[in-house]
């Protein structure tokens, strides 16, 4: 098992003939079941063309038709990028996974208002999508340094979470699965959701929840887990030495009017009984002594 | 980004937001030419900055009289002014505001932002104007009432007549504040902006409700179809050294310690900045590198972490998934080798092609401190600091 995707997902890549959504395409299509997965891509005027066997088509609705395409990944420029969205959300797909970095924040508060009442799940945007070890990845993630196992992983970061997949991969630990939210303020899934998911997933045993200053969807997962949480889940919050009313590289990643800081993250979560590290070197370690 | 006060309020005008009559000025002769033209017996002087609390920093005074006004206007234009905002160094005043002088009944305060709970833009009032709304927000928050907006309705009339009484607007001004309201919105929907304020607002001797001060910030990922706001954009207020990180796609934010670092993604960047403070050093900057990093860009990157004179060590921090780690072992040795690099360099590489770019790093000639994991990294930058006279 294994939570939002596996082997049975059939993907499709919106914005597939960029140079982004081919390179990782061919990536995706080389990891584990990614062949059998990878079914179709979408680029408006394209369709009839393929892309290293997978049919591309002109739109979302088409693709789905002809291919029972069930989940759809993003890499199409910011400024069409939540349209690109709503079109995947309009075709009914299950499964949303923007990519995309640098959408604006009006497109996405517009796009989350259309979503309300209707059954497709977003990740993203600005993240690095979501991986089911040996079954399939989708998106950027270098596939080669996970494996599978007991742990569920959920981070806002790209390249920290993968510090946490090569940490518990280093210390004989496997991955359930792995899901970025992403770097946006306003997005799809929270921490609160995927914890969620891998609480009725049998195959995880435990979460590893990596955090970054900004929001408070730490606080807010944290409160959960208190009440629901029936498995061990360890944290750590990135930005404790990060100076307020600064941005710090992702749009979300900002303390604003003293809220937002890692030591309230950090502190709330402890009171709610996640085990915590200050030192991001030892995020795989906690996690195997809480096992 | 940020512009300036009597930007925000030419903006707001723009959406029906009434606001006092005033001239941006860059010398002590325009204020004394805009004073006349404004007319009236009172003006106020305003310096223009991006930082707030300019009124207690002695940015904000009153003028009775030309004379008055051409002192205020000369000590404020070139003084360094220091708020909250700015720091200890404070900000070069270069622009001043003359305003026709208000006569104030009341003050309320009226804000905007995207709320990530809701998802949505929220407006914010309360009859609490003119002091840090943050005070209020923390010792008083039930003071500040706050509406979602639905974005395709935009803010109903509705709901601006009920934030306009829940914050005391008499009865006669309630038409002004449903304006005010309303054409904020319209503003901060249409400019892209992620937060607005007018605080305060006032009620005038007269009873009308004028914004008396304005501050918008935008979206930078919107900047693109927003050509109107860029022109506004003022490069003496940004720091020097963001402005060139951002020309090269970097992302980097300067700190107060010695220790440089320079990472692929901003959780990471973060991360490491944390964990040299974890073993005891300071972290001189935030930089992501992004996940595209040439040769160009870390050299730039060098560059901009090499304008911090107190520079004593630098740690690269590279988890590799797209960038590979010959790419960006090929650009370290390069950009050392372009900018003759004096300090220590401790060099820690993980993920996609780590052999090859730990091998080119070894055969480089380079004199950098290879790393193994992140608190190794760490540990050696560290020492590496303190041993370190710097060379920056």
């Amino acid at each position: 098992m294994s939570i939002l995707i596996d082997k049975s997902t059939r993907v499709l890549t919106q914005g597939i003939t960029g140079k982004t959504g081919q390179f990782h395409t061919s990536a995706g299509l080389k990891y584990a079941n990614g062949a059998a997965c990878y079914v179709a891509g979408v680029t408006p005027g394209k369709g009839g063309q393929s892309f290293e066997g997978v049919p591309i088509f002109n739109t979302v609705r088409e693709a789905r038709e002809k291919t029972g395409v069930n989940a759809s990944v993003i890499y199409v420029p910011p400024p069409y990028a939540a349209a690109a969205i709503d079109e995947a959300v309009d075709a009914g797909l299950d499964l949303v996974i923007c990519i995309t970095d640098g959408v604006p924040v009006r497109d996405m508060i517009r796009t989350k208002y259309r979503m309300q009442g209707k059954k497709t799940r977003l990740i993203g945007p600005n993240c690095p999508g979501v991986i089911t070890p040996d079954e399939l990845k989708i998106g950027i993630m270098p596939g080669h340094i996970h494996r599978k196992g007991p742990v569920g992983v959920v981070s806002r970061s790209g390249t920290l979470t993968y510090e946490a997949v090569g940490q518990l991969t280093a210390v004989g630990l496997g991955q359930s699965s792995c899901v970025g939210t992403g770097g946006d303020p306003i997005n799809g899934l929270k921490h609160v959701d995927v914890l969620r998911m891998f609480n009725d997933d049998p195959q995880t045993e435990a979460v590893i929840m990596v955090g970054e200053i900004g929001g408070n969807d730490e606080e807010e997962a944290a409160r959960w887990v208190k009440a629901n949480m029936r498995k061990p889940v360890v944290g750590f919050i990135a930005g404790v030495t990060a100076p307020p009313g600064k941005r710090m590289g992702h749009a979300g990643a900002i303390v604003s009017g003293g809220r937002g800081t890692a030591a309230e993250k950090l502190a709330v979560m402890e009171e709610c009984g996640i085990k915590v590290t200050r030192n991001p070197a030892e995020m795989g370690k906690l996690l195997k002594s809480v096992l | 980004m940020k512009i300036h006060e009597y930007q925000a309020k030419a903006v707001l005008r723009k959406f029906g937001v009434p606001t006092p009559n005033g001239v941006a000025c860059f010398s002590v002769d325009e204020a004394l030419a805009a004073a006349r033209t404004l007319g009236g017996k009172l003006w106020v002087v305003k310096a223009q900055i991006h930082a707030g609390g300019r009124g207690k920093g002695g940015g904000v005074k009153l003028a009775r009289s030309e004379e008055e006004l051409r002192t205020h206007a000369g000590a404020i234009l070139g003084m360094q002014l220091v708020t909250h905002q700015t720091g200890p160094g404070g900000q070069t005043v270069r622009r001043l505001l003359i305003e026709e002088g208000a006569d104030i009944r009341k003050e309320y305060y009226v804000g905007m932002v995207v709320d990530r709970v809701s998802q949505r833009v929220v407006l914010m009032a309360s009859a609490e104007g003119g002091v840090d709304i943050e005070q209020v927000a923390a010792t008083s928050p039930e003071k500040i009432h706050r509406v979602a907006i639905d974005p395709l309705a935009g803010l109903t009339d509705a709901q601006a007549d009920d934030i306009a009484r829940r914050i005391g607007v008499p009865q006669a001004a309630m038409s002004d504040a449903r304006a005010i309201f309303q054409g904020l919105y319209r503003a901060f929907d249409q400019t892209d902006a992620s937060l607005a304020e007018i605080n305060p607002m006032i009620l005038t001797g007269a009873g009308a409700l004028v914004a008396l001060d304005a501050k918008m910030n935008f979206d930078d990922n919107a900047l693109f179809r927003q050509p109107d706001i860029v022109a506004l954009r003022d490069p003496d207020e940004e720091d020097a050294a963001e402005v060139a990180a951002a020309r090269y796609g970097l992302s980097y934010v300067p700190l107060e310690g010695d220790i440089g670092c320079l990472v692929n993604g901003a959780g990471l960047a973060m991360a490491t900045m944390d964990i040299i403070k974890f073993y005891g050093g300071r972290p001189a900057n935030f930089l992501d590198v992004g996940g595209g990093a040439t040769t160009e860009k870390v050299v730039e990157a060098f560059k901009i972490m090499l304008r911090n004179a107190e520079l004593k060590a630098i740690l690269v921090n590279i988890f590799g998934g797209i960038m590979r780690c010959d790419v960006i072992a090929t650009a370290l040795v390069e950009a050392a080798r372009q900018v003759s690099l004096q300090v220590p360099l401790v060099v820690r590489l993980e993920g996609t092609n780590v052999e090859l770019g730990k091998n080119i790093l070894a055969g480089s000639g380079l004199a950098t401190i290879a790393a193994s994991d992140m608190a190794d990294a760490a540990e050696k930058v560290v020492k590496a600091a303190r041993g370190s006279k710097g060379g920056a």
